[in-house]
């Protein structure tokens, strides 16, 4: 997959990740926006693989996030006990 | 172990705010969030990954319910499931469905698809029945593995960790049997992009109650949904005595 096509994936993957946003959509997506905007200059290679290492890394951060909101939700309204 | 069969219930979304329909006779679901029952996740997430040990072959989820349940049979093709049987139940008849006719259904389906074991979630948050996987193994004659929170092979049977009050139970179960998904069980993955992409390429078969010979004929009779009742707001006290006064009132000291 050539570099450019991983960052438009990249920022499809996030931008479908924003829908569950706790803040919501909006919120997510102008941020999103505004974080690949900030970067656009960037035209060495490595850099930009370093990059996009980061944003899979918000993507992991972001499932994390919503698996543990959904784990204490449940918990905290079944399992109130203990 | 060839086959394993997993129900999945379309509900609305753990994170939506739930309200009653002003006529009290069913909570608003027009235009509202809805997502798979999180206890389903669970219990597909542990399907997945009996095939990836390679003890299962083949999952199928089925969803009992209006068009919409597709989405949720996606969602679950999305997370690794093979194909969807999409069980077509809708107005008011969808209203009065209870655990009883879905448990009938499953209990068809396992029988023509030749599963050699059943997952659900342990409830639905919506009406939190909690009756489904016990109804269903009773119907089958399978032994049963509730709220299961760890779930091992050994030859050709299955040692169950069951979460009950104050601890844990550990049970072998023989196939073929039903197993209920608590919490505790898995942490189960998000249906990523590609993923749902492709889902879109498995097949979801139609069937109705009828097909199956089932009969879903209402047996209840909704009286009234209400809200639960408001919690009462705080008073500020200026001072002690002000408090033990209060707290006499309220009968909550001698």
């Amino acid at each position: 997959m050539s570099q450019k096509s991983r960052v438009i994936n990249l920022y499809k993957t996030l931008l479908h990740l924003g829908r569950e946003y706790p803040q919501g959509y909006d919120y997510f997506r102008t941020r999103l926006k505004r974080a690949f905007s900030k970067n656009k200059q960037v035209s060495d290679p490595k850099k930009i693989d370093i990059l996009i290492a980061h944003g899979n890394y918000v993507v992991k951060e972001l499932e994390a996030l919503y698996m543990l909101r959904k784990y204490r939700t449940l918990k905290r309204r079944y399992y109130s006990d203990n | 172990m060839a086959r394993v069969l997993v129900g999945v219930k379309r509900v609305i979304d753990y994170a939506v705010k739930i309200r009653v329909k002003p006529d009290k006779t069913a909570v608003v679901t027009d235009g509202v969030k809805h997502s798979m029952n999180p206890f389903d996740e669970i219990a597909i997430e542990e399907a997945v990954r009996l095939k990836e040990k390679k003890i299962a072959q083949e999952i199928v989820a089925v969803s009992c319910g209006p068009a919409q349940s597709q989405e949720t049979l996606r969602t679950a093709l999305a997370m690794g499931v093979d194909r969807g049987i999409h069980v077509e139940i809708s107005g008011p008849e969808y209203d009065t469905l209870q655990p009883i006719h879905v448990s009938k259904i499953l209990a068809k389906l396992a029988q023509e698809e030749k599963t050699d074991l059943i997952i659900v979630g342990k409830q639905a948050i919506d009406d939190d029945s909690n009756q489904t996987a016990q109804m269903t193994a009773a119907l089958l004659g399978w032994p049963q593995g509730t709220f299961a929170s760890k779930i091992e092979k050994q030859n050709d049977e299955l040692q169950v960790t069951r979460e009950i009050d104050g601890g844990l139970e550990t049970i072998k179960i023989k196939l073929p049997a039903v197993i209920s998904a608590d919490l505790r069980l898995n942490e189960p993955r998000y249906a990523t992009l590609p993923n749902i992409m492709k889902a879109k390429k498995k097949p979801i078969k139609k069937v109705s109650p009828k097909d199956l010979g089932v009969d879903t004929a209402a047996r209840i009779e909704v009286l009234s949904v209400e809200d639960p009742p408001t919690r009462q707001a705080g008073v500020i006290l200026p001072d002690v005595d002000q408090l033990i006064i209060k707290l006499k009132e309220g009968g909550h000291v001698p």
